[in-house]
């Protein structure tokens, strides 16, 4: 069996070279068994073109570092497998953040605002007590927790978020996780009200217009739908609390 | 363009174990910086699935659990190459820690209360879980403890850990500069006072100056190219650094972990469950070579044996041929769908999305490849690096050393935080006692030299090799020769081609010029670290003639204590022709030397008494470096605390639960 040829198409450009202007570009490669863009990408890397930027590191997906527009589809590149695509392979940076050169984008910068603006730690009770033994939790709800705290903050349902490409301070789908994450864990201290401040303006649920390509797009396969409707919820019901 | 900014304190390195330190900084009121090569949640520590061991004794197969035996397993399984005060200070911190995290909020798994099914030794057992320990944090089976010990949450304990350390981390407004590497260290000679960096967005170089200085930049498998199952981050270079310095020496670089089972060709790793559950190995000519190489155990023998036939089949030409080198084959068919789809529910996801097979219908493509890094930059128990006052290291990046030759599954993940805290406690104490005396043109000598090798590599010209082929080039060499069974005929081979590599890398030519960060520049920068490290684990592992742990010497079968119960020592400054090794006493001996109960029963005796050996102990790291810890060595030691811990263990207890 012969290998069947890619063509890659790659958006190029250097913000730090004044010479660059965003263009795409074609490479082609020989299809190897169980290849995959991971594999790809460092071989034109390595092979065709020494300057390329992308990001990779677990390569397992796990690490979120990977998130590229595939065909125009934001996903892991790491797990996508060539043998999923057709012969012509378009990649280009995520958008919705800022563009470091080629594929590679800066979601570090965008994903720690994020995490100060929703708060995204455990506000403490009280403090740690080394001598302690831990509080109990029921199992059902650490697997809950555990399911919401998957996210891998690749950036794929930001860059897919019709809001969050046009509004910068919008918390978006994965902001909503994260408020998500925290407000059913008992361990935080926060309040349906002090919530509210966080979730009931047009940078956070309410910002969201519902097209929901988020849910389509997540790698993790996070339910962001039923996060989504879980907020809503919440945040009208503290709105008739406040009402009241 | 060229900046210095100052801090108090400066971390390399964001993953779990210096995320951990740098809060232990903040909350003490410092400032602190960390320097990672990514955003710190995408750290390697986020790749670790299956658990934290902590002696928590909570649900029934971990029953009479206790910090001792977690001491004995650790020490044991170290083959007694760990340091053991080391070792007790981290049993008896692992509860701790874990304790911690779940105030932190990790999601830690819990004891479900009555009737639970578990697998045990492939086979079914209902075991009732006491009421009173419903709901407190439950604990799995993770190989090589005495007990269930492993706190797990669900399938992601390190990436829960990570953020629920990083929220920490944010919530303290520590400073975080993530795509920035450490490129080499600040020193005056006696003190460390920052480092060299390098922007990885826009390439600019500066200087952080800082009163203490941490590296905890995880291992260094991509010294063995792509046959480890790390990230592609995991290069050494903060090894590296402290090397570079000349004063500060690393320890036992020659013990290194492997795993049989790394997905081929991306490296990631398989779980032993899946032979555990019963998978068989192929070769080329569909052969289960193990049913004639191992009768008894055949694929359920070791990690280390299987590993070791594995190769001899791969070297016999008895692999598949794959582009990018051969393979084995994990047959994992006869188990069937419902069992792969549910009980081994995460191999099933990594063929899907990976490989893209059906392992019910398929066979999986496998081999060994580098798992873990035990050696690393030789610290004293308070993390404080050897000869360099201000330098500490923790993680994978040290060798504190509580792992010895051969690191226990679920010990590191858990030794990351309890080295965090500790090592940040010291490093939080000894910063406010240091004022920052440094002059800015040592700074500056220190820039201009980064700047000129920068400048080398971009200036360079001629008919020299690739960086990537280089790397790929040591890779070989260090899986095939200084892998997972090493003679004294291919280390010297390595140790001769390593070193022509290792010069190669000064004539070596970038193909990419272009302004900005560069990412063949970025690794150019460290392929030189990379070679040196593989030069001393070859020279290390040649020169230790015995096999201990990890280090498995075909031409030296035993264990020898009366020669080698003792630590390698390696230092070699940049500009140092060739590296000097010493070798240090491992430590205090509280448990003497003895039979791990597992592998090789056979060892040559120490001929010292242990009375002997540990009165030299301290003169003699004192001579090699070591800086006197805040309290002397041996005060947190408890010895023979040990001595009935088993007894206390009631293991009638868990034979009585298995026949349920
Ligand atoms: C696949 C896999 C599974 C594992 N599973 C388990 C398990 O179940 N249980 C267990 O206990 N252990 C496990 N381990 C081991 C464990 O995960 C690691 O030992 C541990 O997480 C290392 O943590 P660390 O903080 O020392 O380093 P890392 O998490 O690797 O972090 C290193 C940090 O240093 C930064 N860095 C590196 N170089 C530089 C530089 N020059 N400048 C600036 N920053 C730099 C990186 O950006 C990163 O932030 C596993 C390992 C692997 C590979
Ligand atoms: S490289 Fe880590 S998710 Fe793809």
């Amino acid at each position: 069996m012969t290998a069947r040829k890619l063509t890659f198409e790659i958006f190029r450009y250097n913000p730090e070279d004044p010479e660059s202007k965003p263009h795409m570009q074609e490479f082609t490669l020989a299809e190897e068994p169980y290849m995959t863009l991971f594999r790809a990408l460092n071989m034109i890397r390595e092979e065709q073109d020494t300057g390329l930027q992308f990001d990779f590191s677990c390569r397992s997906a796990v690490c979120g570092s990977c998130g590229m527009m595939v065909n125009g589809r934001p996903t892991l590149a790491c797990k996508t497998l060539t043998s999923d695509l057709a012969d012509t392979v378009r990649l280009h940076p995520l958008p919705a953040f800022k563009l470091i050169g080629d594929l590679s984008v800066d979601t570090g910068t965008w994903f720690r605002a994020m995490a100060e603006q929703v708060g995204a730690w455990v506000h403490e009770r009280a403090p740690f007590d080394p001598k302690a033994v831990e509080e109990p939790m029921d199992d059902e709800l650490a697997a809950a927790i555990y399911e919401s705290d998957r996210c891998i903050e690749c950036g794929c349902c930001v860059a897919s978020c019709g809001v969050a490409n046009v509004r910068p301070g919008f918390v978006a789908p994965a902001g909503m996780n994260r408020i998500a994450r925290f407000m059913m864990d008992p361990r935080d201290a926060r309040s349906d009200t002090d919530w509210f401040d966080v979730v009931s303006n047009d940078d956070g649920v309410f910002g969201c217009i519902g097209l929901m390509a988020c849910h389509d797009v997540c790698p993790k396969e996070l339910p962001l739908l039923e996060v989504y409707a879980y907020l809503r919820r919440r945040a009208l019901g503290t709105a008739f609390l406040k009402k009241a | 363009m060229e900046r210095i900014e100052s801090t108090d304190v400066l971390v390399i390195g964001g993953g779990l174990a210096g995320e951990r330190c740098a809060m232990e900084a903040a909350a003490a009121g410092l400032r602190v910086s960390i320097l990672s090569l990514v955003p710190p949640r995408r750290s390697h520590s986020c790749a670790a699935q299956g658990g934290m061991q902590a002696a928590l004794a909570n649900c029934f197969m971990a029953d009479g659990d206790s910090p001792d035996l977690h001491f004995l397993d650790t020490v044991r399984g170290s083959d007694w190459g760990a340091d053991q005060e080391v070792a007790r200070i981290f049993a008896d911190n692992a509860p701790i820690a874990v304790r911690e995290l779940a105030h932190f909020g990790v999601p830690w798994t819990r004891v479900r209360s009555g009737p639970n099914q578990y697998h045990i030794k492939g086979e079914k057992v209902v075991i009732d879980e006491p009421a009173e320990k419903a709901g407190l944090i439950m604990h799995r089976d993770f190989g090589g403890t005495a007990k269930w010990r492993a706190c797990y949450a669900a399938a992601g304990t390190g990436h829960a850990a990570l953020y629920a350390v990083d929220g920490e981390v944010v919530r303290l407004g520590v400073n975080v500069r993530d795509r920035a590497e450490a490129l080499s260290l600040v020193h005056d000679g006696g003190r460390c006072w920052g480092a060299v960096t390098r922007c990885l967005r826009t390439g600019r170089p500066g200087v952080t100056l800082a009163r203490s200085t941490v590296i905890a930049t995880g291992g260094y498998g991509r010294i063995y190219g792509k046959y480890t199952t790390h990230a592609t981050i995991n290069e050494g270079t903060g090894a590296s650094l402290a090397m570079d310095t000349g004063l500060v020496p690393l320890g036992n670089m020659e013990a290194v972990q492997f795993h049989p089972t790394g997905l081929w060709p991306s490296g990631i790793l398989v779980t032993e469950g899946c032979r555990g559950d019963g998978g068989y190995l192929l070769n080329r000519d569909m052969e289960r070579f193990m049913v004639e190489l191992e009768p008894a155990k055949q694929e359920l023998a070791s990690r280390d044996v299987v590993s070791r036939h594995m190769m001899q089949q791969i070297i016999d030409g008895k692999g598949v041929n794959h582009p990018a080198g051969p393979h084995l084959w994990l047959d994992l068919r006869h188990l069937g769908v419902d069992h792969l789809t549910t009980k081994l529910r995460e191999v099933y996801e990594i063929c899907r999305d990976f490989l893209g097979i059906k392992p019910w219908e398929e066979l999986i493509p496998v081999r060994p490849t580098q798992h873990y890094s035990m050696g690393g930059i030789r610290v004293n128990k308070d993390g404080e690096a050897y000869s360099l006052a201000g330098l500490y290291a923790a993680g994978e990046a040290a060798c504190w050393d509580m792992h010895g030759f051969n690191r226990l599954g679920g010990n590191s993940l858990a030794e990351t935080l309890v080295a965090g805290r500790i090592v940040g406690q010291k490093v939080a104490e000894s910063t406010r006692r240091t004022r920052l005396e440094i002059d800015t043109s040592v700074a500056n000598e220190f820039l201009d030299r980064e700047h000129a090798r920068v400048q080398s590599w971009l200036n360079r010209s001629g008919a020299g090799q690739s960086v990537y082929a280089i790397r790929d080039a040591i890779g070989e060499i260090m899986i095939n020769k200084v892998g997972i069974f090493r003679t004294g005929s291919d280390l010297a081979e390595a140790v001769e081609e390593l070193r022509v590599l290792h010069d190669e890398v000064d004539r070596a030519v970038l193909g990419c010029r272009d302004p900005g960060v560069n990412p063949e520049l970025s690794f150019a920068l460290r392929l030189k670290g990379m070679a040196r490290l593989a030069l001393v684990a070859a020279k290390g592992a040649l020169a230790r003639t015995e096999s201990r742990g990890a280090h498995c010497r075909v031409d030296f079968p035993d264990r020898d204590d009366s020669n080698w119960l003792n630590r390698t020592l390696v230092r070699w400054g940049r500009d140092d022709a060739d590296p000097a090794f010493e070798y240090e006493p491992v430590g205090l001996l509280d448990l003497p030397p003895g039979h791990r109960g597992y592998g090789k029963a056979s060892h040559v005796e120490m001929t010292e008494s242990l009375d002997a050996y540990n009165e030299a102990v301290i003169d003699q790291q004192r001579r090699h470096g070591m800086r006197d810890p805040g309290e002397p060595v041996g005060s947190a030691l408890k010895p023979g605390a040990w001595r009935d811990a088993e007894a206390r263990a009631g293991l009638k207890a868990i034979e009585a639960g298995q026949s349920r």
